[in-house]
């Protein structure tokens, strides 16, 4: 395998992409219900199979939750399979992602990220990917357009993967990225396939045979349970190294690399570094250059993966750093930092004794703009000098 | 931490062979009472079989008969059961009950 040929460059939506990337990889069961903002994404995957350009079936189906029942039976059937949803609808399949990611199907699921029930708000954030995120599932986060298209593809060969066989969520803040229009580059099909071919060199994973008297997820009592769950784990913990060596591999072939589990940013010589993920990402970079021109040694982590949780490379990045900010897009009920904030906190003994300052910010639609950035920088600048902090920051609450 | 596994499964996810090993957890001992036939009456169609949960109804060539070792007592192929040939009975009537 050389390189790419050049693919086709449109201007399109980040929902129309995550279809081209499905689309690409030549799924052969869709099931998906449409929900904002993902709806386009059903309707042009819909869109595809109608017009004969993908070969695939089509279920029409009256929930989400039927939506991954449906994907994880052809899944378990040997099919590839591949859904999308949101919000609402992600919660909704609860039962069904466990189910998915404990049979060890290999479902590819794209989800536009936006707030959950509770509070009604059909609007950006990324509490439904939070909620989740106990369903043994692997966990991707885009930055952009390209990265929509170029994660998915990374997906199926993931979670394909002999070693892996697990459920794979790819990610992107609806709204900001589901809506917006940029150009991507659109891969040819056959070069699509050139780096999915090495799945077909593996053993066959065991798949429901008519006929065959077999069973998956039963026998869930006792050593059964324990020994499912254990492999479960095992497997995640071997997503960590697969996935750099995934977008090694990708990188190597089209010519975008985007670091696997993490991107890390300037961080080398970095006195502190700000965490974050999903669009804000490409903020955050501009402003972290605009801080170094003055002088600020400061560098920037971008989480591509919330699980499994990128622990050893997170350690490798910010071990010796004198503060961390970390900006969650998303709330953790019974704690007072955001999310990752509070799972970076339990690296704490691996990574010294920096102070990790939480801010919460971007619910709600409300953007994470560059006076945020900024803010969050000066004051994880200071903390970093030995200055008094606060621990947990909701800035849209302070404004 | 010392991981003896237990290699219950032979792939990677939790596939079983039900012809073999559905029948590996001790149901029998859950049972309070047991399916008795009345061969007169049955006429070998098989719901009582296609119902049974645990797949313990054995054909015996003429006839359907729990494997009393999986048998959890249930009573489901009793009650569906068309002619009526199968009756539930409490296991203190047996000898080995």
């Amino acid at each position: 395998m050389v390189s790419a040929q050049k693919g086709q460059t449109m201007v399109i939506t980040g929902n129309a992409v995550a279809a081209y990337g499905a689309m690409l990889c030549r799924p052969e069961v869709v099931a998906a219900y449409p929900i904002t903002p993902q709806s386009e994404l059903a309707e042009q995957l819909a869109q595809f199979v109608a017009n004969g350009v993908l070969d695939a079936e089509y279920v029409e189906v009256e929930g989400e939750n039927s939506a991954m029942n449906v994907v994880l039976a052809a899944s378990v059937a040997g099919a590839r399979v591949v859904t999308a949803t949101s919000s609402y609808g992600l919660v909704f399949m609860y039962d069904a992602l466990q189910e998915t990611s404990g049979f060890r199907a290999p479902v590819v699921m794209v989800n536009a990220n936006r707030e959950t029930p509770g509070i009604h708000a059909v609007s950006s954030g990324q509490q439904d990917m939070i909620s989740t995120r106990d369903t043994g599932w692997v966990q991707m986060i885009v930055e952009n357009d390209q990265e929509i298209l170029d994660q998915i593809i990374m997906a199926f060969r993931l979670a394909e993967d002999y070693d892996i066989q697990l459920p794979v969520m790819v990610n992107y803040d609806g709204y900001y990225l589901s809506y917006l229009a940029e150009g991507v580059e659109i891969p040819n099909i056959e070069d699509v396939d050139a780096f999915l071919a090495p799945l077909k060199q593996q053993p066959e994973r065991q798949k429901l045979v008519p006929g065959v008297a077999i069973g998956c997820g039963s026998h869930g009592m006792e050593m059964g349970y324990v020994e499912a769950r254990y492999k479960h784990c095992q497997a995640l913990e071997r997503v960590k190294d697969k996935v750099d060596e995934i977008d090694k591999a990708f990188g190597d072939y089209f010519g975008r690399y985007y670091y696997g589990q993490i991107e890390e940013y300037r961080t080398d010589d970095a006195d502190f570094v700000i965490l974050v993920s999903g669009s804000a990402t490409g903020t955050t970079r501009a402003v972290v250059d605009a801080k170094r021109e003055q002088g600020v040694k400061v560098g920037l982590v971008k989480m591509r993966m919330f699980r499994p949780f990128p622990a050893e490379r997170l350690t490798k990045a910010l071990k010796g750093k004198k503060a961390i900010g970390v900006i969650d897009r998303s709330i953790c009920f019974g704690w007072k930092y955001g999310p990752m904030a509070m799972e970076l906190r339990a690296l704490s003994p691996e990574i010294g004794p920096a102070p990790i300052v939480s801010y919460i910010d971007g619910l709600a639609n409300l953007d994470i703009n560059i006076p945020h950035i900024e803010r969050v920088i000066d004051e994880v600048g200071a903390a970093a000098q030995g200055k008094p902090y606060q621990e947990v920051t909701w800035i849209p609450m302070e404004e | 931490m010392v991981i003896k596994h237990k290699n219950i499964f032979k792939t990677e996810s939790s596939w079983s062979n039900a012809d073999k090993l559905l029948l590996c957890l001790d149901t029998g001992s859950w049972r309070t009472e047991r399916p008795v036939l009345d061969k007169e009456k049955c006429n070998y169609c098989g719901l009582c079989a296609l119902y049974c949960p645990p797949q313990c109804m054995k054909d015996m060539g003429d006839h359907y008969e729990a494997d009393l070792a999986y048998c959890k007592g249930c009573g489901i192929c009793a009650t569906e059961c068309p002619t009526k040939a199968l009756s539930m009975v409490p296991e203190g009537e047996f000898a080995d009950g």
